[in-house]
């Protein structure tokens, strides 16, 4: 029954001590905010603690939620910001510093965007790619490939499609910064799953100038 | 307006925030583009992998029982202090 109940209703629920209302919230969002912890730390046991710590948190916090229908964007605001300490504290450096280390001259880095190099279309459709096993752990892995810095933004901003200036915020970087990395992201995620899925040969187009 | 220039502004283009004048000399370059046309076409499917595949990353199921468990924990424990049950 209360599977059926919207998120404002469960979240109501839950605030007058219904510990079942909230384990269906918990059901309701515990795979995405999986997902996000385990693509943006890529490690088993860090993802289940930001997941862990991220429901624990909204459990203790969970008086001050008034609308209790952003619960999943309060949510993941959460696991954003517990994910992101991870990862601030695996380079062994206070939060506060984090914006010196990744703060890079947006210029620079557009200077040097990743030129197309394989440029085909693709055998499959992205709905046909993801009905294969095989394919999925590919599509996984090419995600993998990319530096931390780009997964991390692209993850943010593509999937989980938080506006740039909410990225930017979370990240400690500038909103150029945000827009920089997901371009090159976006651009060597392409490069590799063209690589995989690309037309034949004959369809590829070379680079030309 | 050349390949090299459409790079630049591809990511506005995609995320639909690009200038409408910059949008009109973009599109007119694509029309005659079919590289341009594939790179955008497959950057919008590279997206759509990703976004439509969110759910698909499977969480193991201790993890999920894991959880469950320190919640349920978590919630006694709060509640139980007070309500004295």
């Amino acid at each position: 029954m209360a599977a059926e109940l919207s998120d404002g209703e469960l979240v109501q629920r839950a605030q007058a001590g219904d510990l079942n209302a909230f384990e269906t919230l918990v059901s309701r969002y515990e795979r995405r905010i999986w997902a996000l912890a385990k693509q943006l730390l890529q490690h088993d046991q860090d993802a289940e603690d930001v997941v862990q710590d991220t429901f624990l948190t909204a459990l203790e916090h969970l008086h001050t939620l008034r609308e209790g229908e952003r619960f999943g964007a309060w949510l993941k605001q959460i696991a954003v910001r517990l994910a992101y300490r991870v990862l601030a504290r695996r380079k062994r450096m206070p939060t506060e510093s984090l914006d010196a280390l990744l703060s890079e001259d947006p210029d620079e880095e557009e200077t040097t965007l990743p030129r197309p190099q394989l440029v085909a279309d693709w055998r499959d459709s992205p709905e046909a790619l993801l009905q294969r096993k095989e394919t999925m752990r590919l599509i996984e892995e090419a995600l993998q490939q990319l530096p931390e810095k780009y997964r991390v933004v692209f993850w943010l901003r593509d999937v989980e499609q938080l506006p740039t200036r909410e990225t930017a915020e979370a990240l400690g970087i500038s909103e150029a910064n945000v827009k920089v990395r997901l371009l090159r992201a976006r651009l060597m995620l392409r490069e590799y799953l063209t690589r995989l899925f690309g037309a034949d040969a004959e369809q590829i187009l070379t680079h030309s100038d | 307006m050349k390949c090299e220039q459409m790079l630049k502004l591809l990511g506005d283009y995609i995320d639909g925030e690009i200038d409408p004048q910059m949008c009109e000399l973009f599109e007119r370059h694509m029309a005659n583009c079919p590289r341009c046309q594939i790179v955008v076409d497959t950057i919008r499917k590279t997206i759509a992998l990703y976004r439509e595949g969110e759910l698909l990353f499977e969480m193991p199921l201790p993890i999920r029982e894991r959880l469950h468990q320190r919640i349920r924990q978590r919630w006694q424990e709060k509640f139980a202090s007070r309500s004295g049950e």
